[in-house]
């Protein structure tokens, strides 16, 4: 069969999907950065001498938890959002109503990455 | 055009359930669990970040029995989504498809989720 695609077209390999593998890979890449960074936070918060703002906040402002923290929270904010979006995708059928679905997860998504890095760079820098 | 019965294809009701099934389930429920323990962890963040009067009164309520609770349920789903994550990462490189290795695999995720939550809160 004659390919009718452009050169462009073929190059990209999208087909009519319009995108490729990029959800699915995004999901596993942040996978491995919430495994080893969630593990660092966890170890972390276990060894904190209490529970009281002073501690927390020596440990979360520390340069190098301050960095990995930040790591954390956006690698979760990604991977949640695709993990939603596919549990939207599943269970919402009406098109509208999917995809706006879809869009608010993404808001607010991006809205809690922004106000957990924010209150980061707060403690950080206070 | 009549309506004749048509013979369907087996659907879930049909089979036997299978522990693989179980751990498909959990690992979503646990997937949804977990973005709103994210919520959770950007409010903890946000209250160190306000003082601490604001910070203790949110440690406080994470300390109390419900909060207790809550967190145990939380690190519990962290843990499973974990080792069944890994799970899901084998199998992505192309390793334990055949049903004895995905059903063996089933109980050392369970086993694996219930061993590291407890030794996570016998350790803290």
């Amino acid at each position: 069969m004659t390919d009718r695609r452009t050169p462009m077209a073929r190059v990209l390999g999208y087909g009519s999907a319009k995108v490729g593998t990029e959800h699915w890979w995004t999901q596993r890449v942040s996978s491995v950065a919430i495994l080893i960074l969630g593990i660092w936070f966890l170890i972390g918060l276990a060894q904190l001498p209490g529970y009281d703002h002073a501690n927390v906040t020596e440990w979360l402002g520390s340069p190098v938890s301050a960095v990995l923290m930040l790591l954390l929270v956006v690698s979760i904010a990604r991977h949640s959002d695709l993990g939603i979006q596919v549990v939207i995708e599943d269970y919402v059928h009406q098109p509208l109503l999917k995809v706006v679905s879809v869009v608010v997860s993404r808001f607010l998504h991006v809205l809690v990455a922004a106000a957990s890095v924010f209150a980061l760079l707060g403690v950080a820098f206070r | 055009m009549n309506s004749r019965e048509r013979p369907l294809s087996p659907h879930l009701s049909i089979y036997r359930w299978p522990i693989t099934m179980t751990l498909s389930i959990l690992h979503r429920v646990t997937g949804v669990a977990l973005s709103i323990g994210f919520v959770l962890l950007a409010a903890w963040l946000l209250s160190a970040a306000a003082g601490a009067d604001a910070h203790d009164r949110f440690a406080e309520l994470m300390q109390s029995a419900g909060g207790r609770v809550v967190l145990t349920l939380l690190s519990l789903a962290f843990f499973y989504h974990l080792a069944n994550g890994v799970r899901h990462l084998i199998w992505d490189l192309g390793y334990g498809f055949e049903i004895r290795e995905a059903n063996a695999s089933s109980w050392v995720v369970i086993v694996s989720a219930i061993l590291l939550t407890l030794l996570y809160w016998l350790a803290l």
